[in-house]
């Protein structure tokens, strides 16, 4: 993956696949300079057995092979960058991921376009789950939840072309004071 | 959030058009974008997203995206399947941003898929 916007987009997936109602995203960036990405769901969870080996590259709950690679390459960019991946979860209840990273490190991918990653996860689901996202550092905070978007609309699909655009160039306008630098 | 007044004006916008849409299911074409690991990394989601630009900007409101797993051809994603009314899905391979627009003025808008892009013209090489 070239940054982690497209870690977030492939992992929250997995948090879609689990059935999961909300899907909440966080990045958030320390004064000391690490960066931490939660991928917090609601959804089917994992057995313990499942847990202790989803990390690996020659696990996946697909059936049509045998390797997953998303989960292994984001840690891996983590450790990279002197930082960590740890994912907690309970059967029936939820799962919750936590990446963290030192911008710092030159290792350290950029963050790219969150706005997309965000847009391309609500316009593929537009029924279920809803997403939220919340963005914080030094410099600020922004948050953003389909649910009160979802209530606006009164049943206009979320995916409708027009909206698909307000809600890209609205999360851009947001989050780009916060993060700064360099999107694509 | 940014307003939300803005998002009432463009839903008062949209409510004509989605009930007139209801009545014309039949008209409905359909474009999925392989969005797993594989394709994520191959650059999918500017596909994705060129694709919501390119439909929004034409007005095609008869056009839905969404998106499916990986199929197993890793090697040659970004893959595209379109979907018209009454015709064979056709598979889109190697797509980028800047074939976009292209696929939909020539497929989606015209009736003639673009033949060079296809996955039939790909392995044939």
């Amino acid at each position: 993956m070239r940054d982690l916007s497209l870690h977030i987009l492939d992992l929250a997936q997995n948090s879609v696949r689990a059935e999961a109602t909300v899907v909440s995203l966080s990045v958030l960036a320390g004064e000391d300079g690490m960066l931490t990405i939660l991928i917090e769901d609601d959804g089917c969870g994992m057995s313990e057995e499942l847990l202790a080996r989803v990390q690996s590259p020659f696990s996946t709950t697909r059936t049509t092979r045998k390797v997953g690679l998303g989960i292994p390459m984001m840690a891996e960019n983590c450790r990279l960058a002197g930082g960590d991946l740890s994912i907690r979860s309970t059967l029936g209840k939820g799962t919750c991921l936590t990446a963290t990273m030192n911008t710092a490190s030159i290792d350290c991918l950029p963050l790219g376009d969150l706005a997309g990653t965000v847009t391309a996860l609500v316009s593929a689901n537009p029924d279920k789950p809803d997403f939220t996202l919340c963005c914080r550092s030094p410099k600020g905070e922004m948050q953003f939840d389909t649910r009160e978007i979802r209530l606006a609309l009164q049943g206009v699909p979320l995916n409708e072309p027009e909206i698909i655009a307000w809600m890209l160039e609205s999360l851009q306008e947001e989050i780009q004071p916060i993060f700064g630098g360099v999107i694509l | 959030m940014k307003s939300l007044a803005e998002l009432e004006a463009i839903r008062q916008k949209t409510l004509s058009r989605i009930n007139l849409r209801k009545e014309d299911e039949s008209e409905a074409v359909r474009v999925v974008v392989g969005m797993a690991t594989c394709g994520i990394a191959a650059g999918a989601r500017p596909v994705m997203l060129g694709f919501m630009d390119e439909i929004s900007k034409r007005g095609l409101n008869h056009v839905t995206v969404s998106q499916t797993g990986c199929i197993g051809m890793c090697r040659l994603e970004p893959m595209v399947d379109v979907y018209l009314p009454g015709q064979e899905k056709v598979t889109y391979v190697h797509v980028t941003p800047e074939k976009v627009s292209r696929i939909v003025a020539e497929h989606i808008v015209n009736g003639r898929p673009v033949e060079e892009y296809t996955i039939g013209a790909t392995e044939d090489k």
